[in-house]
């Protein structure tokens, strides 16, 4: 039962919050009697459209053959990564953005990976391809991918996300683009590798080194340098994504992976490892990946993806197909820890219901939330709000810009508002 | 032995064994030695202080040759209106709603320069400039935002030393 039954803003036992927020637990198999007659009106409706059908003619002629290797259904070619944006004169020194709102679930498919390159994707031959490990250690090693195959290895669901995320929402106005396109430079894959700090134990860090240097086999040499708790804590040496070899834009044959942190620091087509006793101030990790504040200062190393949620579904790119039950479904994520709860708005904020969370929810992953809502057909505007297990929630835009100022360009990070309206049509706004 | 007993002995090992020189948890050890010609080969990075840089020397009026024909293609004109990264000027710039963010106006370190210069630059040819080459182009844009005189030559003991505008205003989130 809703505890907020006797709350005179709702309508009915269902409420959870104002405007038709449903309780989570509406769509559970064990939820009872509180599915109710929404959920039987919602069937109704489905199976009122249709008629029955005649026999498909996949059922009266052989299917396709066999393959060797899978791809989408042919009515799903329409799902491809977005917004492919390079710099003047260039294919591959830009990003191109996983569609958010065309997926499902915690896992982004390898092929929908986003993408940021600064100067292509190399052809590597892992037959030729070796990672070197120097600097401050007592023995100077190199590695081919066939020997960092044999060391043990660990697997572990994590999102990354480049710190540009969302980077338009910094703007004067909301950006006029789908989900994906404004929030999609973040995805999430299960990583399987090696714990870098067995290859550091083995050429032996001097104690007096702080940091390594990470640097990748691609035509910018991509490099930033990474604190040795990290590198000696939960960092990875990736070599499979969901199961599979890393795809050539992930890194193949072998990217650094760094749970939690900034895309930019898990490097891809990693080729070189130098530990250090200081950061080596990189291009990337100075000029670039730096957040400069309102005042003219910059803030340097921010290095863990601020806690974060975005719904999905509805969200720009699709449209309500008119008034009734929907679930709303999104994600949210947290580079500090797991997700402890998300809340969902569909009246502007003024009143907010608890999401489901759905199982598993993991540290430095994607977390799936859903609330079940029944749209009245008027405008209105949706938010969600995540809060992490370090006690973190989510900022207002007002209350993120108030803080580090709108030149910042990255770990933007604040409640997302969607604008519904009566035509289904929904937009992104600041609200 | 299974095989998470075979690491959870590993582990142990390493507990007691303490010192990080020699203890080592049980892997297969197939990491191979590299010799110091190979690393030489392959460190290209440059520390903040200095380390790293290679012999070789260049001024900014050998630079704006190299820049003509390498880098004005992309970055325009003595650094401005290019169709990529503008590099220079944008000085006094950064508290302002429209911050413009160069080599001149943002970078903290010189090093940087020189060391992203040499691995990325130019575009289309990463890493074919000569170390001589190298040092006039980072002469060349310094010179060009006003952080040294037209005479000044750059090499691996004069770079480190060249105080860049904006390095006090970064402040450091790690550790």
């Amino acid at each position: 039962m809703s505890p907020r039954r006797h709350d005179r803003r709702f309508n009915d036992a269902r409420d959870a919050a104002g405007n038709g927020l449903l309780d989570r637990r509406l769509f559970l198999g064990g939820a009872g009697a509180l599915a109710g007659g929404a959920f039987m009106a919602f069937a109704a409706s489905e199976a009122s459209a249709a008629s029955p059908p005649e026999t498909p003619t996949g059922m009266t002629t052989p299917g396709a053959p066999l393959s060797g290797y899978g791809s989408p259904a042919a009515y799903e070619r329409e799902v491809i990564r977005t917004l492919i944006r390079s710099q003047p004169g260039t294919t591959g020194a830009g990003s191109s953005r996983t569609p958010l709102e065309a997926l499902e679930g915690m896992i982004t498919p390898s092929g929908l990976h986003f993408e940021r390159h600064h100067n292509g994707v190399p052809t590597i031959d892992p037959a030729q391809h070796q990672l070197l490990i120097h600097g401050m250690v007592a023995r100077p090693l190199t590695f081919t991918v066939a020997a960092l195959s044999r060391y043990p290895m660990e697997s572990r669901i994590h999102f990354l996300e480049c710190s540009g995320n969302s980077g338009a929402m910094y703007g004067a106005m909301p950006p006029t683009l789908t989900c994906g396109q404004t929030h999609g430079l973040v995805s999430c894959s299960e990583w399987t590798g090696v714990p870098l700090r067995l290859l550091l134990q083995e050429a032996g860090v001097d104690p007096k080194a702080d940091w390594i240097l990470a640097e990748g086999a691609d035509a910018a040499a991509m490099s930033r340098s990474v604190p040795m708790a990290k590198a000696m804590g939960d960092a990875m040496l990736a070599l499979y994504q969901n199961g599979e070899r890393l795809r050539p834009e992930n890194g193949y044959p072998v990217r650094l992976f760094l749970p939690g942190y900034e895309g930019n620091m898990s490097v891809k087509w990693l080729r070189r490892i130098k530990v250090t006793d200081t950061p080596t101030m990189t291009k990337d990790e100075t000029s670039k990946y730096s957040d400069l504040r309102a005042d003219g200062k910059s803030l340097m190393f921010t290095y863990p993806m601020e806690v974060k949620s975005v719904i999905t579904r509805p969200a720009p790119g699709l449209r309500m197909t008119g008034p009734g039950l929907y679930e709303l479904s999104g994600i949210a994520w947290s580079g500090r820890g797991k997700i402890r709860k998300v809340e969902v708005s569909a009246d502007g904020g003024q009143t907010w219901a608890e999401a489901l969370l759905s199982a598993p929810v993991l540290a430095y992953a994607l977390t799936r939330f859903r609330v079940p809502w029944k749209w009245n057909g008027a405008a209105t505007v949706l938010k969600s709000r995540a809060t992490d297990d370090a006690g973190r929630v989510q900022p207002t835009r007002d209350e993120l810009i108030a803080q580090h100022g709108a030149n910042v360009i990255y770990h933007y990070h604040a409640i997302q508002a969607w604008q519904v309206e009566a035509s289904g049509e929904i937009k992104n706004v600041y609200a | 032995m299974s095989t998470r007993e075979v690491f959870a002995v590993a582990t142990c090992v390493l507990v007691l064994g303490g010192c990080a020189g020699t203890a080592t948890r049980e892997t297969p050890n197939l990491g191979r030695a590299a010799t110091q010609a190979e690393i030489a080969g392959w460190d290209i990075s440059i520390a903040p202080d200095g380390r790293g840089l290679p012999s070789g020397a260049g001024k900014p009026a050998e630079g704006a040759l190299v820049y003509a024909q390498k880098c004005q293609a992309c970055h325009g004109e003595k650094g401005v209106g290019g169709p990529n990264d503008r590099l220079v000027g944008g000085q006094g710039t950064l508290a302002s709603k429209t911050p413009v963010r160069t080599v001149g106006s943002y970078w903290p370190y010189a090093t940087t320069v020189f060391d992203y210069v040499r691995r990325s630059m130019p575009f289309i040819q990463p890493q074919t400039l000569t170390d001589s080459e190298v040092y006039a182009v980072t002469a060349y844009l310094l010179n060009l935002n006003g952080i040294i005189g037209e005479q000044d030559v750059m090499n691996a003991q004069t770079l480190p030393k060249v105080k860049m505008p904006n390095r006090d205003n970064f402040i450091l989130v790690y550790p």
